[in-house]
């Protein structure tokens, strides 16, 4: 999960990293009373999880709260590639002096913990890695040893500080590396780190992702979460593992491997039936029971674009009559509303079983065909007509 | 031969009392797997009857690889606990420590890892989050189904559970030297590099299938390793041609990040290796029947 600037703002100063000031705002209005409450300069800026936002006239100065409501009017509703801006952020003015930039991430490459840090920041920092890759340090860090004071200094040195200003962010990169280690965060970038003109160091704007796998440790429930599409939020609801996509074919499978490869078997074989695609990716995961079909049907049948269901699972620790158990149940409870027909293909685990119980059934929605190529086939036919 | 995991193999469950260790130890059993205990902290000194076998149940891994002579460790502790589990089984230095479980934070799986480095890598950590290791006819470690498919000279390295369940039916009737899923996370322990190298080296593997993902570069270092040192022949396939960027799709490991990690750029790395590359599971099982024949 991505945060918000104004999110990683807030995790920063419960760590202690150095920040300005900020405050959410929704409405000029409520842009009006943040500046007054801040005083002075601010600067607003434009909440959306995008980079460019300053090109796109997503972050203004002003010198008073009228001018700062009257800036935010401009800034609410802008597109940012693609991402409508809802909320904005009022932070305190800084006088800059000079601009670097530090990330600390998950280097999945190398199994490992990776530092990037550079005097040159402001900048996108792709940009700096391509025009000026001499000038970014990266920097390795083992998962067991961290960042200490040291470490800090050595990479703050190799990033092409000068003693005096190493010394002066190096306390600051070991509070960033904690922000990264007890969030469980696969991203912390600080792209401005600035030195103010009094000679203070800032985290001026930030970036964090977390690792989804990690939120049972944490207690975020305050945390905004992205604006789910509402399938999309409502099968997150029902606990199911599921990707709503623009095309016409509802997909459910068991197995992640299984379900991306459902959706591309079922995209080649929608270039002879008009051009149809996946609609969705649903991972039912090992369990398969009736009631998490049951949920899984009842997500699919509701998207309007859907025109075809194909249901792939191979039976490993799932047994295809539990399957088809599964399809039965949840046709049934779903009754006069399931309306567009399932293509069914199940192997392995149990499947002699699986398939007489689809053919006892005999709804005249369900189709079971033998192979995945075939069914994905015969799930693309039926889109199209 | 086969690889990683032989006849000789004997497992230990770390997690064997749970409900998901309880009742994979006794599908690892019954398709003839030499299971001779398992390790709860809480349970150490009990023996608990797994159809019909005693098994003794030992606070450590340690403890339980002087008892019963263990070399192998299968992991099915639930995520929060899986990092320590881990890094017993390689304090212990068992040789194989097979860890199935699913969702453990990054940074546990990162930490684990680099302690085992740090230890000289005496432990062949597979996963986490994979299906484990099967020789078919010899042992499995893991929740692999064991009758899916029999003995031959086929090797399979893959990122997917299912994927690798479903090429193993599609290519039963040769049969398998060793099947491996290494995880779909972005940290794990044997890579596919790991895979091919031991497959290269094994006499009873004649040709490698190879199953990959979106997401990282695993794929593409792959290719540039089998280009450089791998003569047997092979085969692979590329799961999430159609998966969108910044969407995981199940596995944490799997996404598609700017244009790094995109199934095309995997596609394109192996066929310039000259690895043939199925736009299927099923073309894909067609290309190694090819192979099969011209072996």
């Amino acid at each position: 999960m991505d945060l918000f600037e104004y999110q990683a703002r807030d995790m920063f100063e419960a760590h202690g990293v150095p920040v300005l000031q900020g405050l959410i705002a929704d409405t000029p209005a409520e842009v009006e009373a943040a500046a007054a409450k801040i005083g002075g300069v601010v600067v607003v800026k434009a909440q959306v999880k995008a980079g460019g936002r300053g090109k796109a006239g997503g972050v203004k100065v002003a010198k008073t709260p009228a001018e700062a409501k009257e800036l935010s009017e401009k800034i609410f509703g802008l597109n940012i590639k693609d991402h409508i801006v809802k909320r904005v952020m009022v932070a305190q003015g800084a006088s800059i002096a000079k601009e670097f930039y530090f990330s600390v991430l998950l280097d999945r490459s190398n199994r490992t913990f990776l530092s990037l840090c550079s005097v040159e920041g402001g900048m996108e920092i792709e940009q700096l890695a391509e025009e000026r890759p001499e000038a970014l340090a990266k920097v390795a860090v083992s998962a067991t040893k961290g960042i200490d004071l040291a470490e800090a200094l050595s990479i703050a040195k190799q990033g092409g500080f000068d003693d005096e200003t190493a010394a002066k962010v190096a306390p600051v990169f070991v509070k960033l590396y904690d922000v990264f280690v007890k969030e469980d965060a696969t991203l912390v970038e600080v792209n401005p780190l600035v030195l103010t003109t009094d000679g203070e160091v800032i985290a001026l704007d930030g970036k964090v992702s977390l690792d989804d796998n990690a939120e049972f440790r944490h207690e975020r429930e305050t945390m905004e979460r992205d604006q789910l599409d509402p399938l999309e939020a409502k099968a997150k609801a029902m606990d199911l593992n599921y990707v709503k996509l623009d095309g016409e074919v509802g997909i459910i499978g068991n197995g992640a491997g299984l379900v991306m490869s459902t959706l591309d078997v079922v995209a080649y074989a929608g270039e002879k039936h008009g051009g149809v695609k996946p609609a969705n990716f649903l991972d039912i995961g090992g369990g398969a029971s009736a009631e998490v079909m049951a949920a899984g049907l009842d997500v699919i049948l509701n998207d309007p674009q859907v025109k075809s269901v194909f249901v792939n699972v191979f039976g490993g620790i799932t047994a295809c009559d539990a399957v088809a158990n599964g399809i039965v149940g949840a046709l049934k409870t779903l009754g006069d509303s399931a309306t567009k027909p399932l293509v069914v293909r199940l192997d392995g685990n149990n499947v002699l079983e699986g398939r007489y119980i689809l053919e006892q059934a005999a709804h005249p929605l369900v189709t079971v065909v033998d192979t995945m190529d075939e069914a994905a086939d015969k799930a693309a036919e039926l889109a199209n007509r | 031969m086969a690889i990683f995991l032989d006849e000789n193999s004997r497992i230990i469950v770390q997690g064997m009392t749970g409900a998901e260790g309880m009742k994979h130890t006794r599908r690892m059993l019954l398709g003839g797997s030499n299971i001779v205990g398992g390790v709860n902290p809480r349970k150490a000194g009990e023996v608990v009857d797994v159809e019909g076998k005693q098994l003794p149940v030992f606070g450590t891994v340690a403890e339980a690889m002087a008892a019963t002579g263990a070399n192998v460790s299968v992991i099915f502790v639930p995520p929060a606990f899986a990092k320590a589990a881990m890094i017993e089984a390689i304090d212990a230095e068992i040789p194989l420590a097979v860890a199935i479980t699913e969702g453990i934070p990054v940074h546990d799986s990162a930490v684990a890892w680099a302690y085992n480095v740090e230890k000289g890598l005496k432990t062949r950590l597979i996963g986490p989050n994979c299906p484990g290791i099967i020789s078919p006819g010899k042992s499995n470690a893991g929740i692999t189904p064991s009758d899916i498919c029999g003995i031959g000279p086929i090797g399979l390295v893959s990122k997917s559970g299912t994927l690798t369940y479903q090429m193993m039916f599609e290519l039963r009737d040769i049969g398998m030297s060793t099947a491996i899923g290494i995880g779909g996370d972005p940290v794990i322990g044997t890579t596919h590099i790991d895979a091919l190298a031991a497959f290269e080296a094994d006499p009873e593997t004649k040709a490698i299938v190879l199953i990959g993902e979106i997401g990282g570069d695993s794929e593409e270092k792959a290719a540039a390793y089998i280009k450089a040192h791998v003569t047997k022949p092979v085969v692979a396939y590329v799961a999430g041609f159609t998966a969108p960027e910044g969407k995981t799709m199940g596995h944490a490991g799997a996404i598609v990040s700017g244009s790094a990690g995109t199934a095309q750029a995997k596609k394109e790395a192996f066929e310039a290796a000259g690895v043939k590359v199925g736009k299927t599971p099923s073309e894909t099982a067609a290309l190694m029947r090819e192979v099969y024949k011209n072996l």
